[in-house]
């Protein structure tokens, strides 16, 4: 019960938080909203026993990058955007993923999921005991996913190298 | 606990490897040499030593598979697969990367924006174009995918001190993630639905649930808009003229060949593998796409003024015959995109080839006046230029003929007369614009200026685009073997 | 009474989140907006991810959690990266003031 009063707790916050981030006038409130989503989606995380995940999100999402989002708010100067009209004419296009979106959410309310109804209960009982969610996430990514491991490395190589070269000033 | 890493799995990545090696050390030797000319030229060289073993590589992949009579290779369970599908798009990759860089380094030069960076990009960007073409697990394909954006979005950004080119990344960047967002979210219910990230696990749960089931329909939806995006297919192409535009030449010719082949590598990945089971719930959305590509890129194409956005809208055009193909969905129809995507590597970097060598000095090279008299300014360019938009065209004797003939035969063949009629009307309109620029080069006024002078790297890439045009025109036998590859089963 | 929640539920709070995330990419003009709504996205994605995962009993949707939520970290970066080189040839952080981003 208290499980199902906190999901909505939570869907609350990533929600209000998520469409109060993107109405906002000023980027900074915008980013404090982005935190109060991100943190809903932390939330969400340990009622789905991730815990890791959970840890992740705080440490990695909204230390790390929300310290980069400020960081470049400050960096740039704010008064003359928050005085600028704020959205652009795509209405048509926005319309449209409303409509599908929105379509695809009453389809799945009226219909429900063939096969998703109700949540899986039985896999709680294998949850216990001293083997830790980080302990088999961190058997599973050094052994199956190793690869994909080995391939972010070379993205985040590219991302580095891309973001340092466009940051850095021109030298000539 | 499964051994991991074995002989076979490091047979299997071993081009992605070397493209992963150069790459670093192309970073690395920026440092150490001296700032220079000779250390420039050295990095370029570095960067095409890399190609060179990764065809080696993949030489040998090939020739492995031949000998077996074309096995799947699987590797890392089943992560990876290599195949005549995985092969033939992987050569294609390497062959539009080693033509970027051989015409980058006089643009560069006269850019005054040459660094290692560039060369480094541009083989993580081909890293990451082959787990695309040979990945078969959601997680690697998306980290594969994520890893060519990413260099792409750099790479089309890299003259920093234009604003042309910054914006023109900042637009590219914004629906690229947009896309990556949708496309990931297409990922995340194909897992849900199968419980399992590797495609022939999902390809199970697909087919018990068939295409009626509204998680399909949800997959398919953003899996569909976000990879038409990647495709640059109508109506979600209106980044590509403004990224061809701003983006630098020799990066711009790489994205729209290697970039759309890695995009579609993915689509007929995901389309003809897990969700073939599903196909009523995605052929009527790909028909729409594909006509809206031919006839937008074929009626915007008519009045640009700009030979780089003309050509941006001739290759949403182009997507849209690709797309024709897939509608087709015979073993014809798949022969068709593998011939049409890999003659248009070379007969579309060899078009903008030639406006990398009209990009003189101060001379930016990209009106469609710039062209005027190059026939008795430069014969040579001219002539190739003819060859070039020929092809692109579908005349014969080139090779875009080929590529077309297949496309039209195998929708002939599947039964849908009126979609090949609506496609041959489309080829013919298209006669339309690239004949404009034809009449341009060879009745215009000539201009007076810097006479062309093309780099070595630059005739290089010329003669082998020209001859493979030409040639797989004349005597297509070679393509039509590769392009059979991923057919064979 | 409230319904125990089910993953449907999961299904349906991330489909809004992404419909926000869309609506924030598509309509915003402040590009530093537009980047926050990228990350909306993605984490529409990862609640999807965690769901299906705590449902099918298989932790392979954490681990692809994980490697979304370095992307977001990479793509934050360069596109932070793109804003400051833009703004270092023209003070400006709104997309009407781009040209070309007047979609």
């Amino acid at each position: 019960m208290i499980d199902t009063a906190l999901f909505y707790v939570f869907a609350l916050m990533t929600l209000g938080g998520g469409i109060l981030c993107i109405t906002r006038r000023n980027a900074v409130h915008a980013a404090i909203w982005l935190i109060a989503s991100l943190m809903g989606v932390a939330g969400l995380f340990l009622l789905q026993r991730a815990e890791f995940l959970f840890a992740v999100q705080i440490v990695l999402y909204i230390g790390g990058i929300m310290v980069l989002f400020l960081f470049v708010i400050m960096l740039i100067n704010l008064d003359t955007a928050a005085a600028e009209r704020q959205y652009s004419g795509q209405w048509k296009l926005a319309l449209g993923a409303v409509v599908l979106a929105g379509g695809e959410i009453a389809w799945v309310m009226a219909r429900g999921l063939p096969g998703l109804g109700a949540a899986a209960a039985v896999q709680d009982g294998g949850e216990g005991g001293s083997d830790g969610n980080v302990e088999r996430l961190a058997d599973l990514l050094f052994s199956e996913y190793l690869l994909p491991f080995e391939i972010v490395s070379i993205l985040l190589l590219a991302a580095i190298v891309g973001s340092v070269f466009l940051a850095r000033r021109r030298t000539s | 606990m499964t051994a991991f890493y074995t002989g076979t799995d490091h047979f299997a990545v071993l081009p992605a490897l070397l493209l992963a090696l150069f790459g670093c050390a192309v970073l690395l030797f920026e440092f150490v040499l001296p700032v220079g000319m000779a250390s420039r030229r050295a990095l370029a060289a570095l960067t095409l030593a890399g190609e060179g073993f990764t065809a080696y590589s993949l030489y040998r992949q090939h020739s492995y598979l031949s000998s077996q009579g074309w096995p799947a290779l699987t590797a890392f369970q089943g992560a990876v697969t290599i195949d005549g599908l995985a092969l033939a798009f992987n050569w294609m990759f390497l062959a539009a990367a080693g033509l970027a860089a051989l015409i980058s380094y006089r643009y560069l030069e006269t850019e005054g924006e040459h660094s290692g960076e560039y060369y480094g990009l541009l083989l993580f960007a081909q890293f990451g174009m082959f787990f695309l073409a040979s990945g078969t697990d959601l997680i690697v394909q998306f980290t594969g995918l994520e890893t060519m954006a990413l260099s792409f979005y750099v790479l089309v950004g890299f003259l920093r001190g234009r604003r042309r080119s910054n914006e023109a990344a900042l637009k590219y960047f914004v629906l690229g993630v947009l896309s990556s967002g949708l496309i990931l979210y297409g990922f995340s219910v194909l897992y849900g639905i199968s419980g399992s990230t590797k495609l022939s696990a999902v390809a199970g749960a697909v087919a018990g649930r068939g295409a009626g089931d509204p998680l399909i329909w949800l997959a398919v939806a953003t899996l569909g808009a976000g990879l038409f995006f990647k495709i640059a297919a109508a109506p979600f192409h209106m980044w590509a003229p403004d990224a061809y535009d701003g983006g630098p030449t020799p990066v711009v010719a790489y994205l729209s060949v290697a970039s759309k082949a890695a995009a579609f590598v993915l689509l007929l990945r995901l389309f003809l593998g897990p969700l073939a089971a599903a196909r009523e719930a995605w052929q009527g959305l790909t028909v729409m796409v594909a006509l809206a590509s031919l006839a937008v890129g074929t009626i915007a194409a008519l009045s640009q003024d700009n030979v780089k956005r003309l050509l941006a809208y001739s290759s949403i055009a182009h997507g849209g015959y690709v797309l024709l193909g897939l509608v087709a969905g015979n073993a014809r129809g798949l022969q068709g995109i593998v011939v049409y995507l890999l003659t248009y590597v070379f007969m579309n970097t060899g078009a903008f080839l030639v406006l990398v060598l009209l990009r003189r000095g101060e001379a930016e090279g990209n009106h469609i006046d710039d062209l005027s008299g190059l026939m008795r300014r430069s014969p040579a360019a001219a002539v190739l230029m003819l060859l070039f938009l020929l092809s692109l065209g579908g005349l014969p004797p080139s090779s875009g003929f080929i590529a077309k003939y297949y496309i039209f035969l195998a929708l002939v063949e599947s039964g849908h007369y009126a979609l090949a009629a609506v496609g041959a009307i489309f080829a013919a309109a298209g006669l339309y614009y690239y004949f404009r620029l034809v009449k341009t080069m060879f009745g215009g006024r000539e201009l007076a200026g810097e006479p062309l002078a093309a780099s070595m790297g630059t005739r290089v890439a010329m003669v082998s685009t020209a001859v493979v045009t030409l040639g797989l025109g004349l005597y297509p036998e070679p393509l039509l073997q590769l392009a059979l590859l991923p057919v064979k089963p | 009474m409230l319904h125990p929640v089910g993953t449907g539920h999961y299904l349906v709070l991330s489909l809004a989140l992404l419909l926000v995330g869309i609506l924030g990419v598509l309509t915003r003009r402040n590009l530093v907006i537009v980047l926050m709504s990228v990350e909306l996205i993605l984490n529409a994605v990862n609640i999807n991810l965690i769901a299906f995962s705590k449902h099918t009993g298989n932790l392979a949707g954490q681990v692809f959690a994980i490697f979304v939520i370095t992307l977001a970290v990479a793509e934050a970066a360069v596109g932070l990266g793109l804003l400051i080189a833009l703004f270092r040839n023209r003070e400006t952080t709104s997309a009407d003031e781009v040209n070309l981003l007047r979609w």
